[in-house]
């Protein structure tokens, strides 16, 4: 944190404590036409007694169409502190509310609000910026009906991001990991060659390279070469997260080779939803990048 | 007692339910409403506002445990934000306390993951009660 985003915080701080606005009124008394409205929008079954639901509670609060009114001077001069710092997004984080009593048509709110926490400059996915958190009290006449506690995050925004294409035309793939157990591997990569290990204890072929054989725990094998045909034994389809060098959705197939080893690799000459199990598929080595060459499997009938 | 695993309740979110749910709360942010003005603050379309987002907390627990279900408190946390053209779908635990009361925990998820995590403290509708 830089001295500067001390110094801002050190000033925000001074705002916990006071008041974001008192003697709030809502703009309407608790009413059956909106209840309908609001259960209509959200799908929300209306309570049997004729109360409001419970969760509309904010909804009293709500100065509307033209805006927030009755706020605090703190919270005004707070704000616009935050404003002049950068800070000029603003986004709801948090909200919890207790319900003392239901509300009924009729009932008219009034609330006060306090500032009650401010965070240290705090940096997320959207932005770098400060936590603000004030709790509202509400009432009918003098009887307390309702708590609300929200929590906005007021931040200055990330530079735009770089849309998913142009992130993945710049960011590299990522390189495989070359050690003692598989670079025999890599080697038969490079010389355009699908090299498996089959063991000379019991001739079980397996995949993907290892020091010892699963069925029999000999340590000898020799590597053979693999034909290059195969099917689709499974797949899936990436839709979610976005990597870095990889733009989705596309088809990761499990490929069984003619040998009946299994291997990951991408399904290529295919849309990604047409990749289908026991699709016969073809080997090919793809020059996936400047110095990186991968075996892929291209399918083998026009689809 | 060990929670109860609620059914699933699978919303879709359309424009209209993100605009709809904004106006009826009373909430007239242009990010709710206005997908040219959301761009422009950064965001790829126009999202949900927390208010709605609430409001459906509360509708799942209305849904699962019925209308005449009272509600004491809802904390709610915000993950990722809530675009149209999508689906949010509430799963949730039920774990019973004493005279009818109860905690729902509840998740809504969209494609990109969490939308809203939170807890509902209940009291059962009399007929409800077991």
């Amino acid at each position: 944190m830089s001295q500067d985003d001390d110094a801002l915080h050190e000033r925000l701080k001074a705002y916990e404590g006071k008041s974001a606005g008192e003697g709030g009124r809502g703009p309407d008394p608790v009413n059956d036409p909106m209840i309908r409205h609001w259960c209509e929008a959200l799908g929300h079954p209306a309570p049997p007694d004729g109360s409001a639901p419970a969760t509309m509670l904010q909804v009293w609060t709500m100065a509307g169409y033209n805006g927030p009114t009755g706020r605090s001077e703190n919270y005004l001069e707070m704000f616009r502190l935050l404003d002049e710092a950068g800070c000029t997004s603003i986004v709801a984080t948090d909200c919890e509310q207790e319900y003392l009593r239901p509300l009924r048509p009729g009932d008219e709110l009034v609330y006060d609000s306090v500032i009650e926490t401010v965070s240290p400059r705090k940096t997320t996915k959207l932005g770098s910026g400060h936590f603000i958190t004030t709790r509202m009290e509400l009432r009918v006449g003098d009887e307390t009906v309702g708590t609300h506690r929200f929590r906005v995050f007021k931040y200055a925004p990330a530079k735009a991001r770089k849309s998913s294409e142009e992130a993945a035309t710049k960011a590299k793939r990522p390189r495989p990991v070359v050690n003692r157990d598989n670079a025999g591997f890599w080697e038969g990569v490079a010389d355009r060659k699908l090299l498996f290990q089959r063991c000379d204890g019991c001739r079980t072929a397996r995949f993907p390279w290892l020091p010892g054989c699963n069925s029999c725990g000999s340590q000898e094998w020799t590597a053979e070469e693999a034909s290059g045909d195969g099917t689709v034994y499974s797949y899936v389809v990436m839709h979610h997260p976005p990597f870095p060098a990889f733009d989705p959705p596309y088809a990761v197939g499990l490929i069984e080779l003619a040998e009946g080893v299994r291997m990951i690799c991408n399904v290529v000459g295919v849309p990604y939803d047409k990749v289908r199990i026991g699709m016969p598929v073809r080997l090919e080595f793809a020059e996936v990048e400047d110095d990186l060459v991968l075996p892929v499997f291209r399918a083998e009938e026009a689809v | 007692m060990s929670g109860e695993t609620l059914p699933e309740l699978r919303i879709p979110v359309t424009r209209k339910l993100i605009v709809g749910g904004a106006i009826a709360t009373r909430d007239y942010q242009d990010v709710h409403h206005d997908a040219v003005a959301a761009k422009e603050r950064g965001s790829p379309d126009i999202f949900m506002n927390i208010l709605t987002t609430n409001g459906l907390v509360g509708r799942y627990v209305a849904e699962c445990l019925g209308p005449g279900t009272q509600v004491w408190a809802v904390k709610i946390r915000l993950g990722v934000p809530q675009y149209p053209d999508d689906e949010l779908v509430f799963t949730g635990e039920f774990t019973p306390g004493d005279d009818g009361t109860g905690q729902v925990s509840v998740v809504g998820r969209n494609r990109l993951g969490a939308h809203v995590t939170g807890t509902v403290t209940v009291v059962l509708a009399e007929e409800a009660r077991e």
